[in-house]
């Protein structure tokens, strides 16, 4: 292999990197937030949920704004045909990530509007939590491209089984990792309601990731002869596994880790299916955006690599003192 | 409507409304840095109350500044995919950099800076305070590499009508991001500090929190004059540097539009691009050449040089570069006073001059906006300068009416978050720091 493929490879496993540790960490905040109506009731309650993620959200969401600009850089066409294709669905994760980003603020200074901004707080976690998804299953199960690498469709093109089926799973797996992360961080009766709340939702979980198995086989089977995505499925057997004992035993660290894992194992399935392609062409596969005709110059991507290789060492470095500094149980008064 | 302007309008409005909150960050972060530099020295509790103060302010601006902020690196994609395809491959890195550099660094330490003062040693809050403007400083170097790299692109090569890197520190290090770094920064130190010199003399007028409001009065002051009077050099080497760089873009500030020998600097005028002359016009003679050139009578290329297609328009660049220039100047007097009121230790007691500063706040802002729409707008029809164009920029496949559509959803949010935003850090001004000390966490 060239050293041009080799760091394409790198960039489409870097890029996975970021959107995993998007999923784990913003997603406990994004769970949370959509979570946030069923899992606190009481003002006090509320305040120790917000308490929960305070120091945290802002720090985590900037894993999807790395991602997003790793992708921009590293594979410019693959940004500019999903942000320009998804344009509505896009627009609707980006008002959403607007207003949750200054809800818990607004909320907390903001007295007459208090229910509002907890509303802003509660939809813009939902929405991206369900979106997300969505955009993916139709990157992955590929959409209409014409020779320019752009897209033919429109926003309700996007509304099919397949991507839906996956944006469920998304929610629910975002919506376990918050409830996981509640019971495990936060004392008292949010505990309990959070310890239901991911025990209920193991099931319709369990049913989504199911369904989305069908649904691959149906629409995309080449995707079986991948031994990737047999290696991460049985990855993921054994975190949901280890995750539905913890679940019963109330072993909530251990549960918030197998969601973790869970969520890790779904993005390693996704990538090994979709590989090397970036964004695949329904109409036509030559058409389909790969790591090889999407991707940045190799000078490009080997300065992005070495910004990496420095950057995100430190990065998860004090990542790790920030959540060291906020340990411990948040007692709900 | 033409998706081209729709897509030049939403970026304007988008980009300029998130230019009023990083400037601010900027000036507050290094100002609780001075604050908490003298904490940990002295032991003073009255300084961990200013600090703390006004990191509550900061919160509540910076996630303005972030909600505001992630728009702008969808909006590459989402209305300008022309522009990311043709140049991704040097402008994403300084984006995807920010974010690994700067952004992460920011937020975790604002993170603790809000919640962590009981957590953590005195020292470690120290560096917090440190990294947060460390952090919006460096976030400040990426995003100026980015947009000087569209005005004076500079370590690449066009191949297959794509730009492509060749050398990343010359596109970095491009002939305009230094110049265009501090002279930034400075505005944002400027805007910052005012803020802050701003609210401690709304506090002495009203004979409130006096002793907090004297050292916050006192420090942001200092930075307020230093900053200032730097400016003027720094903006005047900004000046030279598009001269050089830019000529035409020089042209439109000043409405040249014939090169001449001994050009003359304008002070005011109302340039018409359809008579191609400026009416009510008063310049200093030869003043232009001698700025630029340090040479009274050397030639100042007019806008007569370059081919008209690839003209700026003249009337929006001459009209803010000159808001920006006067305000440039009223900051040097407003400083001028300030050091004489200072070193006769009349400050605390000049009614009228802190009652100046409190009308001064908004200044800094529409300076910055104007420097801002004026580098910009002075760049058209270049997107990238010499190399992409604006209407070639966009998505071809977004309908004008999807544009319209978010543009007006931006209005409607933006509105909303001004209304909400402002009202709540004028309440936490008016609270006073009294009640602003809680350990939060």
């Amino acid at each position: 292999m060239e050293t041009w493929d080799i760091l394409r490879n790198i960039w489409f496993i870097l890029i996975g990197v970021l959107f995993v540790g998007y999923s784990i960490l913003d997603g406990f905040d994004l769970g949370i937030g959509a979570l946030f109506p069923f899992l606190g009731k009481k003002e006090e309650e509320k305040e120790a949920l917000i308490k929960s993620i305070g120091p945290f959200w802002d720090g985590n969401e900037v894993w999807i704004l790395t991602g997003g600009g790793a992708l921009f850089a590293a594979f410019p066409h693959a940004y500019a045909t999903v942000f320009s294709g998804f344009y509505l669905a896009l627009m609707a994760i980006l008002f959403s990530l607007i207003f949750r980003a200054v809800s818990l603020e607004f909320r907390a200074h903001d007295t007459k509007r208090k229910r509002f901004w907890e509303g802003a707080f509660v939809v813009g976690s939902f929405l991206p939590s369900l979106l997300f998804g969505v955009a993916l299953g139709n990157v992955v199960v590929g959409v209409p491209l014409d020779n320019t690498m752009n897209y033919t469709g429109n926003f309700f093109k996007l509304l099919r089984p397949f991507p839906l089926a996956v944006g469920l799973l998304g929610l629910a797996a975002f919506l376990i990792q918050g409830s996981t992360y509640a019971a495990m961080k936060v004392g008292g009766v949010v505990q309990e309601r959070a310890r239901k709340i991911a025990k209920t939702l193991f099931f319709p979980y369990k049913i989504l990731l199911l369904l989305v198995f069908v649904l691959t086989i149906v629409y995309i089977p080449e995707a079986l002869k991948k031994p990737l995505v047999w290696v991460s499925t049985a990855f993921l057997g054994c975190a949901l596994v280890v995750l539905y004992i913890a679940l019963q035993k109330a072993k909530d660290t251990q549960a918030f880790f197998c969601s973790s894992l869970a969520f890790m194992s779904l993005w390693g399935i996704l990538g090994a299916i979709h590989f090397p392609n970036l964004v695949k062409a329904s109409n036509d596969p030559a058409l389909s955006l790969t790591i090889d005709n999407a991707s940045s110059s190799e000078l490009t991507l080997k300065v992005m690599l070495i910004i990496a290789l420095v950057g995100m060492p430190i990065v998860i470095g004090y990542t790790i003192y920030l959540y060291k500094i906020f340990k411990g149980k948040i007692t709900v008064a | 409507m033409d998706a081209v302007l729709l897509a030049k309008i939403q970026f304007g409005f988008t980009a300029g409304f998130h230019f009023l909150f990083p400037p601010t960050t900027l000036g507050l972060t290094f100002i609780i840095l001075i604050i908490e530099s003298l904490y940990l020295k002295t032991n003073e509790e009255l300084y961990k109350k200013i600090s703390s103060f006004l990191i509550k302010i900061l919160a509540v601006v910076f996630v303005m500044g972030v909600a505001t902020g992630i728009v702008l690196e969808f909006a590459f994609g989402n209305n300008w995919a022309e522009f990311s395809r043709v140049v991704g491959d040097i402008f994403g890195a300084p984006l995807a950099a920010e974010g690994v550099f700067a952004f992460f660094l920011e937020s975790v330490f604002l993170g603790i800076l809000v919640f962590g003062r009981s957590r953590v040693s005195k020292k470690a809050y120290w560096w917090s305070a440190f990294f947060v403007f460390f952090g919006s400083h460096l976030s400040g170097i990426w995003i100026i590499i980015a947009n000087s790299w569209m005005q004076t692109p500079a370590g690449f090569k066009i191949e297959g009508g794509r730009a492509v890197l060749t050398n990343f520190l010359e596109a970095a290090l491009n002939p305009s991001t230094v110049e265009r770094y501090f002279h930034t920064i400075a505005g944002g130190l400027i805007t910052g500090s005012l803020v802050a010199a701003g609210i401690a003399a709304w506090y002495l007028l009203k004979k409130r929190h006096i002793e907090f409001a004297k050292p916050l009065l006192l420090i942001s002051m200092t930075v307020f004059i230093i900053v200032s009077i730097l400016q003027l050099g720094l903006g005047h080497a900004h000046s030279i540097q598009v001269a050089k760089t830019q000529p035409e873009k020089m042209a439109a500030f000043e409405a040249l539009w014939q090169t001449q020998e001994g050009a003359p600097l304008a002070i005011f005028g109302i340039p018409d691009e359809s008579e191609q002359k400026t009416h009510a016009y008063i310049g200093i003679p030869k003043m232009l050449s001698t700025l630029i050139y340090f040479d009274p009578n050397a030639k100042v290329p007019g806008l007569n040089e370059f081919p008209e297609e690839e003209r700026p328009r003249v009337f929006i660049p001459f009209v803010s570069y000159h808001i920006m220039i006067l305000l440039g100047i009223v900051f040097i007097g407003v400083s001028v006073i300030g050091i004489w009121l200072l070193v006769r230790k009349k400050i605390y007691d000049s009614q009228w001059y802190l009652k100046l500063l409190l009308f001064l706040i908004p200044l800094p802002y529409i300076a910055n906006e104007t420097g801002w729409v004026a580098a910009e707008v002075g760049r058209q029809p270049w997107v990238v300068y010499k190399v992409l164009k604006t209407a070639d920029a966009i998505s071809i496949n977004v309908p004008a009416g999807n544009i319209l559509f978010s543009l007006i959803l931006f209005i409607v949010v933006y509105a909303l978050i001004a209304a909400v935003g402002i009202p709540i850090i004028l309440r936490l001004i008016k609270k006073g720091p009294e009640e602003s000390v809680s350990e939060g966490y």
